[in-house]
């Protein structure tokens, strides 16, 4: 069972009172964009055994989205972090060098 | 239309188990959303309840009602079911100049009481939060789900908790209610105290 704490009303919140929101931190290629890039941002997602990181929703709380980072295979969560938020926070990615020293997660370690 | 009578969702349906179970009359309920920090939105809210405002995941009781935290941008604010419709262009008018609304909901959600020592247990039974003493203290908001269903519960004291559903599925909230209040069903966590 997976339990995050939502960045938002502080509530640690269950998985079943989450929505899923897939991948975090994807640059969402639009129009212009080359047909490569277009389909790197539509079909490739990293899918790690290991670190990662994810959009989740409060949908049965406050409704926010937020960001999680945790480990796929053990389920632990190394932290929360607002939907506000471009990249991995430096906290969050200390936190998870001292879990998992060597981790990397597409450019970031 | 103007003369029809307003009425809860159940009629006030009650059920005596291991707690008490009763839908409550009629609630007055205005949907405050804009940013809280907003003298504005402060004012609409504990201008008509004479309650403070809520820290973040609180509900805060004044002598005119309530108001509750729901979400960085929400707040629900509890009145007399009377002085919901007529106070909405109030607090529209005092929330005028920001990006802010409020609607009157009463007539969209329903709410139940539970008084008992096991209303923690009851309650628990059917939600993935932690609403121990320590999870969920008196005064405290908490949205999460009741089975299937999205409920917000806050306790009042320690054997008496509110529970506000949609008002579409007020009879399967109260069914859920029911049987996990049913007599013999206690499963021995400690009760609340």
């Amino acid at each position: 069972m997976l339990i995050l704490q939502c960045p938002y009303c502080g509530v640690m919140a269950d998985e079943t009172e989450l929505s899923p929101g897939g991948e975090a931190h994807l640059t969402r290629e639009g129009p212009g964009a080359s047909d490569d890039a277009f389909h790197d941002y539509l079909f490739m997602r990293e899918n790690p055994k290991g670190v990662h990181f994810e959009r989740w929703r409060h949908a049965y709380g406050c409704g926010k989205w937020f960001h999680a980072a945790r480990c796929t295979t053990t389920l632990q969560v190394f932290g929360t972090y607002k939907a506000q938020t471009t990249e991995p926070p430096k906290d969050i990615r200390d936190r998870i060098t001292k879990a998992r020293p060597g981790w990397t997660w597409r450019d970031y370690a | 239309m103007s003369d029809v009578k307003s009425v809860t969702a159940l009629g006030g349906k009650s059920f005596g188990g291991l707690v008490r179970v009763a839908e409550a009359p009629l609630q007055g309920m205005i949907t405050v959303r804009g940013d809280l920090g907003l003298a504005s939105v402060k004012e609409a809210a504990t201008g008509l309840t004479k309650a403070e405002m809520p820290a973040t995941g609180r509900i805060e009781t004044g002598a005119e009602g309530a108001i509750a935290w729901m979400s960085p941008d929400e707040l629900l604010v509890l009145c007399a079911y009377a002085d919901a419709a007529p106070s909405v262009p109030k607090m529209e008018d005092t929330m005028a100049k920001d990006f802010a609304s409020a609607a009157d909901v009463s007539d969209a959600r329903a709410m139940f009481r539970l008084e008992g020592a096991l209303s923690r247990e009851v309650l628990a039974k059917l939600s993935p939060a932690d609403l121990s003493v320590e999870g969920c203290a008196v005064g405290q908001m908490r949205r999460t789900r009741l089975a299937q269903v999205p409920a917000a519960i806050w306790f009042t004291d320690d054997e008496t908790a509110s529970v506000i559903c949609f008002r579409s599925v007020a009879d399967y909230v109260f069914a859920l209610l029911k049987t996990a209040a049913q007599p013999g069903s206690a499963v021995g966590l400690a009760p609340a105290g």
